[in-house]
């Protein structure tokens, strides 16, 4: 079984401070992390491995500095790293992310993709289900238990208040909560070995047969950022429990009525 | 020269240092106090190999180095005192002997266990009669047939208490001098008829590591368990202290490091005259003092550790940084109780246990009367 996980360095939030002026993140001398999310779907992964057997390769995008979470994911225990870096692929929003990891992903081969639900300093959970997307691949995101049977994954999926059990069949794509695994330490063995061995870099001359450079950068980004701010605490809303169809729409129509929306 | 670790040496000190606040901190206080170290955590240690770091991966170490060793010790120390010594002891000193003394036979039967994390090595030279003078070692082996029979008490034995294997010293010619009469034996603590382990000794500090008598009546040891042949045991134990003392330096480095950013950390929260304890200048200037210290007693345990990975000599170096490391230890966890006043005196703050703990450092594997005489010896002055 090949299984790839999806890794991304980020800031260390706990030690991050925001600026207050432009209201983001201030990066200078914050130590940088695998994300926890990610972090978890490795743990998973592994155990998955050590249980049925493969391959576990790990896939990072970012700058060559990355290159430490990568060995990170070694010396925990991953078989393979692939870093994906390049100036073209600067800028990039979740969608022209998803489009360099998927094409790399295509190129690597897996059976089972898992990804973390969504990476600590930007919090969209988007880069994993649009990879599942642009890979045309059956996806369960929000997992907090995963194992195999056989051609299919069994994953539960946290819903609000609910689980849902669901069997998939690989291949297929994981997003993992960091409630999924807790995650082992690197060893010393692990560290020493990692630091022997080659992580592919992959820039974009090795992806450019599958990757139109529309589709990336700064270029291949639908969404752009024009402004970030600290959020306010808002008041929690109104919980109307068992109501029909008929009282619910009354009593939404009146709030809106109410607060001159409509 | 260079002054920086490399991107290997900053990955495992990551580890140490996550593993150490993680893991290791919660339980030091209870450790100290129940004085018993906590078996769990000690399977732990040994799962992600911190008991083979330096050692060769193809007898199951971690084929890391001395260095890597030090930042191991260096990080637990910080937090507690008593994983340090238990991870020196075994490593350094129990380990060290076979993988430099062993034969190939020998090294796959008791180094591989003891590196691989299955195992846990204690090393046992000093008597109730014989400490710095090791020359007035009792123990006896005396020859039955092929085979060796231990008869003596060893003191201060640390690991002891939940040791798989001990490299203990027995004279084996009473008419020479220790130097050429001591004898260095590999032996099964808990198998082996006629050993006797006792309570651990009650002690100032480090109270959650094993620290025993451990007494032999006529244990029987088979040759294939003499290291490095009869006689060579007197190098075989110089050696091994040689090396120790880079574990040492390096806790003591530790355990004034962790002292400090306590005390620290408590300086500035705590307000007396209307401001932070640490505003005050007499502070922030004894908190540098104290830093450059550390910092100092750092680099020589470096260079004793480089050194070693160079095959270099390094005993004076090793000497010199553990006289250094172990004297600031003692003044920087004494500062660290005074910065934070009766707080500090406190057993619900660490400090008065690194305080307790740090006098060790002075005294085992060499005293710092011991260490002067190596550094005095490699300077020519006679």
């Amino acid at each position: 079984m090949k299984i790839v996980v999806c890794i991304k360095q980020v800031p260390d939030t706990a030690e991050v401070k925001l600026d207050p002026k432009t209201g983001t993140l201030i990066r200078d001398g914050v130590p940088s992390i695998i994300n926890h999310d990610d972090r978890a779907g490795l743990e998973a992964a592994l155990q998955l491995r050590d249980k049925v057997g493969g391959t576990v390769t790990v896939v990072c995008m970012g700058p060559p500095q990355a290159d430490v979470a990568l060995r990170e994911a070694l010396a925990m225990g991953a078989d393979d790293a692939y870093l994906l870096s390049a100036r073209e692929f600067g800028g990039s929003d979740t969608y022209a992310t998803a489009t360099i990891i998927a094409t790399a992903l295509k190129k690597i081969g897996f059976d089972l993709v898992v990804t973390g639900r969504q990476a600590i300093d930007g919090d969209t959970a988007q880069v994993g289900p649009q990879i599942g997307e642009q890979l045309h691949l059956p996806q369960v995101s929000y997992a907090e238990g995963l194992d195999v049977d056989g051609d299919y994954i069994i994953a539960k999926r946290q819903f609000e208040e609910e689980a849902h059990m669901l069997k998939v069949k690989m291949p297929c794509l994981v997003t993992a909560l960091s409630e999924l695994a807790e995650p082992r330490y690197m060893s010393v063995r692990g560290i020493v070995d990692a630091y022997q061995q080659e992580i592919t870099v992959w820039g974009f001359d090795d992806l450019k047969n599958d990757l139109n450079p529309e589709w990336i950068g700064l270029k291949g980004s639908p969404t752009n950022v024009f402004q970030s701010f600290g959020k306010k605490m808002r008041d929690p809303g109104t919980l109307m429990k068992d109501l029909t169809p008929d009282q619910a729409v009354e009593a939404i129509m009146a709030k809106l009525i109410e607060r001159h929306i409509i | 020269m260079d002054f920086k670790l490399d991107k290997s040496h900053l990955l495992q000190q990551e580890l140490f240092r996550k593993f150490a606040e993680t893991e290791i901190k919660p339980l030091a206080k209870e450790m100290d106090e129940n004085e018993v170290y906590d078996q769990g955590l000690l399977e732990k240690m040994q799962k992600y190999g911190f008991f083979g770091i330096p050692y060769s991966q193809e007898y199951g170490g971690g084929g890391s180095d001395t260095l890597a060793y030090t930042l191991c010790m260096e990080e637990v120390s910080k937090v507690d005192a008593s994983t340090g010594i238990t991870i020196s002891v075994h490593t350094s000193l129990c380990c060290s002997c076979i993988d430099e003394f062993g034969t190939e036979e020998q090294k796959q039967k008791y180094l591989r266990p003891l590196i691989d994390g299955s195992k846990i090595g204690c090393y046992g030279l000093t008597e109730p009669g014989a400490g710095s003078d090791v020359q007035g070692a009792q123990t006896v082996a005396v020859k039955d047939g092929d085979d060796w029979l231990i008869t003596g008490s060893k003191i201060f034995t640390t690991n002891s208490g939940f040791a798989d294997t001990c490299i203990v010293f027995a004279l084996t010619d009473r008419s020479v001098p220790a130097s050429k009469g001591l004898t260095a034996f590999i032996v099964d603590l808990k198998e082996m008829p006629g050993i006797e382990v006792s309570e651990n000794i009650e002690r100032m500090g480090i109270r959650a590591a094993s620290n025993c008598i451990v007494s032999y009546d006529n244990v029987r040891v088979s040759p294939d368990r003499i290291l490095g042949g009869v006689g060579k045991g007197f190098k075989i134990a110089m050696s091994a202290l040689d090396k120790g003392r880079i574990g040492i330096a390096a806790q003591a480095v530790g355990i004034a490091q962790g002292a400090l950013n306590e005390a620290i950390k408590y300086a500035k929260e705590r307000k007396q005259f209307g401001k932070p304890v640490i505003s005050f200048q007499n502070s922030q200037f004894k908190c540098a003092e104290m830093q450059t210290k550390i910092d100092a007693a750092r680099l020589l345990t470096w260079r004793a550790a480089k050194a070693k990975d160079n095959h270099e000599v390094y005993g004076p170096y090793a000497a010199a940084a553990k006289l250094f490391a172990s004297d600031t230890a003692v003044e920087v966890t004494r500062f660290a109780v005074q910065l934070m006043g009766g707080y500090g005196y406190c057993r619900e703050y660490p400090v008065e246990r690194m305080y307790r703990d740090a006098k060790i450092t002075e005294i085992y594997e060499g005293t710092s009367e011991v260490m002067k005489m190596v550094v005095s010896g490699s300077m020519k002055l006679k």
